[in-house]
């Protein structure tokens, strides 16, 4: 994969709302096969708007999306191949951990029987192997998270777009997640969009942390995360993740209107 | 839902206890109910004919048992029959509703005028247009039975999670698999509170058809022999009768109530116990 031929790349993207809000304002952004980019930005900023767009469950008002690298099906839309894990684990309930994570592969008309193989694989990929017929509302909800991020996965998607996806969950969770996340990253090198509101995640996850600005959401600043070894819990502690975690504060805090920032 | 322990748990646990007082307490009542009107009874010697105690009604209910138990099946297999077109119809009904809107706005109003006409008004004229009394009957039943299941199954369709929904779409899905996978398991809890519902109403529903049909003389359910006990000063057989219709309610209301139990307690919070809950 060659970097002039980026996995998708937005130009000019702009997203206004029926009701005339400026959601996001010219987005110029690529991404290359493979990369981990985080999107940092106070709320409004319209980081999820842009996530959606993405995923093509909304529609720019102007600006154009290209998927150099994408097929397209008869209609000439692009074959975007995704997966999408929600800040909810947005289960269904009446349905057993198998049967939710074999969701995507099934809707796409594949076997029961391949479609559990694939699953079981995912699952214990995730640490789940035993759950596969336990109902979401017997897992905890960084178990939830584990089973959404299976079947996001499930399809081996070339593009894994995540929204706040362990926002809701506690300190302990989330740093297990964002381990384990990376681990699955390093190991099948997927192109992650990772959506967040939290400066430290950011750093610790993406190798390109995307600084977006609020009303009407833009992209501020990019910063780069170049990390020598693994980024592990001795990263977590480290005086380099410091440094980043100060440039990336500083470009977030200059989005903040000044009335609003802290003095 | 997080880990911690819900407010509700935190309150001291009956446990054991509470499932035996659930069943206990109301029986102690009945019983107090009923002693005192026995006695009430005897103690000022009211004739049977104004009121009759509970040991005549129940000696009745058993002496009758021929005639009532003939009548018991009639009303059963109206209201049952009712219950199901109304289950079977609402339910398809809420399904079109759900996948155009056009059909939802354009019906959805009639729906609630048949929701909102007195059954007992429109009842005489059903009966003067449709000859066969059974079908007459039935028609009324429905009417009353069909609206609860309609809208909360309406409701229960546009209630499904809209990040489902978008996931759906993400994975290209078409109408047919948005519905069964999604939109019919997210109705079915509020499919399930409509039949509760319209169990009793369909019960209802045939017993009001039947009282204006009885009065021109031509229905054998067990309104009319609460009609005729009434014109034959037979109170104890009229109390005998109330006693099988509201059983019969009763016991419509256990058989749905089980149903929807037996169908949701795996994952839906209305069919699980407190200490399931996390």
């Amino acid at each position: 994969m060659t970097a002039d031929r980026p996995l998708v790349a937005l130009r000019g993207v702009t997203k206004r709302y029926r009701t005339g809000t400026l959601a996001l304002n010219g987005i110029d952004l690529s991404i290359r096969q493979g990369e981990f980019v985080a999107l940092l930005g106070a709320s409004g900023c319209g980081k999820s708007t842009l996530l959606r767009i993405l995923a093509g469950l909304s529609a720019p008002s102007s600006g154009s999306i290209d998927w150099p690298q994408a097929a397209h099906d008869a209609s000439g839309d692009p074959l975007r191949d995704i997966g999408f894990v929600f800040q909810e684990p947005t289960l269904m309930p009446w349905a057993s951990v198998m049967r939710n994570v074999t969701l995507p592969l099934e809707l796409a008309g594949m076997k029961r029987s391949e479609a559990e193989d694939r699953a079981a694989d995912w699952l214990a990929r995730v640490e789940l192997k035993g759950f596969e017929k336990a109902y979401p509302r017997a897992l905890s909800g960084g178990m939830k998270m584990r089973v959404s991020i299976a079947r996001a996965l499930v399809t081996r998607p070339r593009l894994l777009l995540m929204d706040e996806p362990f926002a809701a969950l506690d300190e302990i969770t989330r740093f297990r997640l964002n381990n384990d996340l990376l681990h699955l990253w390093s190991e099948d090198r997927f192109t992650v969009v990772f959506v967040t509101h939290s400066v430290f995640e950011s750093v610790f996850l993406a190798e390109r942390v995307v600084v977006m600005a609020p009303r009407p959401g833009r992209i501020a600043q990019e910063v780069g995360i170049a990390v020598e070894g693994p980024r592990d819990e001795a990263f977590r502690t480290s005086a380099a993740y410091a440094e980043h975690c100060r440039t990336v504060s500083a470009a977030l805090s200059a989005t903040i209107n000044p009335a609003e920032r802290p003095a | 839902m997080s880990d911690e322990p819900s407010p509700e748990r935190a309150l001291p646990s009956l446990g054991g206890t509470e499932a035996w007082l659930r069943i206990l307490a109301p029986t102690v009542i009945a019983f107090l109910f009923l002693g005192g009107w026995e006695a009430v009874v005897r103690i000022n010697a009211i004739p049977h004919y104004i009121l009759p105690g509970p040991v005549l009604v129940a000696q009745t209910l058993v002496r009758d048992w021929g005639t009532l138990s003939v009548s018991l099946l009639i009303t059963l297999k109206i209201t049952f029959m009712a219950l199901s077109v109304a289950a079977v119809l609402g339910l398809v009904l809420a399904v079109l509703f759900a996948q155009s809107r056009i059909i939802e706005l354009s019906l959805f109003p009639f729906a609630v005028i048949l929701q909102v006409t007195p059954i007992v008004a429109i009842a005489p004229l059903i009966i003067i247009w449709v000859n066969d009394v059974t079908i007459s009957l039935l028609i009324c039943a429905w009417i009353v039975a069909f609206f609860p299941i309609l809208s909360n199954t309406t409701v229960g369709l546009n209630s499904a999670d809209h990040n489902l929904i978008d996931l759906f779409r993400l994975y290209r899905a078409n109408r047919w698999q948005v519905l069964v996978r999604l939109l019919l398991p997210s109705a079915l809890p509020y499919f399930l509170a409509g039949l509760r519902i319209s169990g009793g109403l369909a019960l209802i529903g045939a017993i009001v058809a039947e009282f204006v049909a009885g009065t021109g003389g031509s229905a054998s359910g067990l309104a009319y022999r609460i009609l005729e006990a009434g014109y034959q000063l037979q109170i104890p057989r009229m109390f005998a009768a109330l006693v099988l219709v509201s059983g019969t309610g009763i016991a419509i209301f256990l058989a749905l109530t089980l149903l929807s139990h037996l169908l949701l307690r795996k994952w839906h919070e209305s069919a699980m116990g407190r200490g399931d809950r996390r």
